[in-house]
């Protein structure tokens, strides 16, 4: 796929120097995976540094990431994974990737980590509740999993699947949601450069109650597009099941693009708090991405797409 | 109120020192949620959202003693202690000081006084609307809640008038159900309370008729 470059990137960007100042940071972050190794669960590749991608906006600090959470799985409060997720054991764990794919495989946990090549993305996250932070994600993108399974020609979506255990995930003892959590996106959208799997948050191993081992990153979405401790992952003909929208068709749509132009039933749309900000800021279409996605778009009424 | 309970309720009168310290008591309990919140704001304590919190810790309270103001006239009868009814416009005093708490951080702290997304606030989303509704009925129970207001409409209509509190709860419950985004238990325990305070004054009226 080709990769677009900002339209508005210049020389200047290539060494931003707000991000050039901040380089310990990134070692530090490399170090951090090396922890991941050291724990007997990756190995540190170095994090490669795309400008266009990453956000120089101020990451929210680590403590709010961690302990503000939507994964219902551990209950519906923002507090409740951060209190009840250290009970998930995220080793051993197996990702499998199947459907209509040439080589369709199950992967260790850890053997699929050291396959790909780790980055920092510091990404916007809009909440389809109205708020949003600023993340930096250590992850890869999805495109380079799917290729690894050799997708065919009748791979149109990607189905994610969570995982269910409720010995483990108290919430899942209870129907808020169809257990276990699913999401989708369109093909286009799985392979587009900015959609990634995480394993990690500031350049640590992810924290459970953001969706350790392995999690969905759209950043042009609402978050909770973003499927959390990931199981299985099939390339599929027909557009899959998401949870938010088995539960409430008419509230949450499969694209769930951030769009300030589509309201939600309870929530405005037009604005948003950063947290730790005071007052809103304005939401922008696409989460501010629009340069890089709004094109897989062309031509849909999305409005009606929402 | 039969003359049993009357010459009861005359027994059991208290001092006039306990009685002001009885009303210290609830006035100190009605304070302490906000106490609360206002010490942990102080040590740091409301969490990544701070704004979020507060405007739902205040309209919760503001829904509980709601539903506490419902509940002093079955209790009164229940425990035969008529004496309790003294409590009711304190309680929902209290209950309005709340929801207007809540209503002026919500427009004041988090919409920043954005009077067009307040509007639209309130006519695009249901749990809003039925909220404001609630918050608007409310007023004239407040305004006349005062001993002159009851003389001034005769109790007959001060009465008819303060049945709208009948409709109040009510919206106050499904403004909370309808906010839930999925696990409804919380809402839905209002909601139970509310059934309960509510058929047992048809409970009762039916046993009155029957009398």
């Amino acid at each position: 796929m080709l990769i677009r470059h900002a339209p508005d990137l210049t020389d200047n960007d290539v060494t931003d120097r707000s991000l050039y100042l901040r380089r310990r940071e990134f070692i530090g972050g490399a170090a951090g995976l090396g922890l991941l190794a050291a724990a007997g669960t990756a190995s540190a590749r170095g994090l490669a540094y795309k400008p266009g991608f990453s956000t120089t906006e101020t990451p929210t600090p680590k403590k709010d990431i961690t302990s503000y959470n939507n994964f219902y799985e551990f209950g519906v409060n923002k507090e409740d994974p951060s209190e009840n997720a250290g009970s998930l054991k995220t080793r051993p764990w197996t990702v499998r990737v199947d459907g209509e794919c040439e080589k369709p495989a199950s992967f260790a946990i850890d053997d699929l980590i050291k396959g790909q090549k780790l980055e920092e993305r510091i990404y916007r996250m809009r909440c389809v509740e109205g708020w949003s932070m600023v993340i930096p994600w250590v992850g890869f993108p999805l495109k380079d999993l799917l290729a690894q399974v050799k997708p065919t020609s009748k791979a149109r979506f990607v189905a994610f699947e969570t995982l269910m255990r409720p010995s483990e995930m108290p919430g899942q003892r209870w129907d808020t949601l169809a257990w276990p959590y699913r999401e989708g996106l369109r093909i286009d959208e799985a392979v587009h450069p900015l959609t990634i799997l995480a394993v990690g948050l500031y350049g640590d191993v992810l924290p459970n109650q953001n969706g350790a081992p392995l999690r969905l990153v759209v950043p042009w979405k609402y978050g909770f597009k973003g499927a959390k401790s990931i199981v299985r992952i099939s390339l599929v003909e027909k557009q899959p099941a998401t949870a938010w929208n088995v539960l409430a068709p008419r509230e949450y749509g499969f694209y769930s693009n951030v769009n300030p132009a589509v309201d939600h039933p309870r929530w405005s749309q037009a604005t948003e708090r950063r947290i730790g900000e005071f007052r809103r800021r304005e939401t922008l279409p696409f989460n501010g991405y629009g340069q890089y996605v709004a094109d897989l778009y062309r031509g849909m009424d999305l409005k009606r797409n929402f | 109120m039969d003359a049993s309970v009357k010459r009861a309720a005359r027994s059991k009168r208290p001092s006039k020192t306990r009685d002001n310290l009885v009303y210290a008591a609830v006035w100190l309990a009605c304070f302490a949620p906000l106490a609360w919140l206002a010490w942990r704001a102080f040590s740091g304590d409301l969490g990544a959202n701070p704004i979020e919190v507060v405007i739902r810790q205040i309209g919760v309270w503001g829904l509980r003693l709601l539903l506490v103001g419902l509940a002093i006239t079955p209790a009164a009868r229940i425990l035969k202690r008529p004496r309790l009814v003294r409590f009711r416009r304190t309680i929902g005093l209290f209950a309005f000081s709340y929801v207007c708490l809540h209503l002026l951080t919500y427009v004041g702290v988090d919409l920043f006084f954005d009077w067009g997304q307040l509007w639209n606030d309130i006519l695009k989303r249901p749990f809003i609307t039925l909220g404001m509704a609630g918050f608007v009925l409310l007023v004239p129970l407040a305004v006349t809640s005062t001993n002159g207001w009851v003389i001034r409409l005769g109790r007959a209509s001060w009465q008819r008038l303060h049945g709208l509190i009948y409709l109040i709860v009510p919206l106050g419950v499904v403004h909370y159900y309808l906010l839930v985004k999925a696990d409804h238990r919380p809402p839905l325990v209002y909601a139970a309370v509310l059934a309960v305070l509510l058929g047992w004054r048809l409970w009762d009226a039916w046993q009155r008729r029957r009398a």
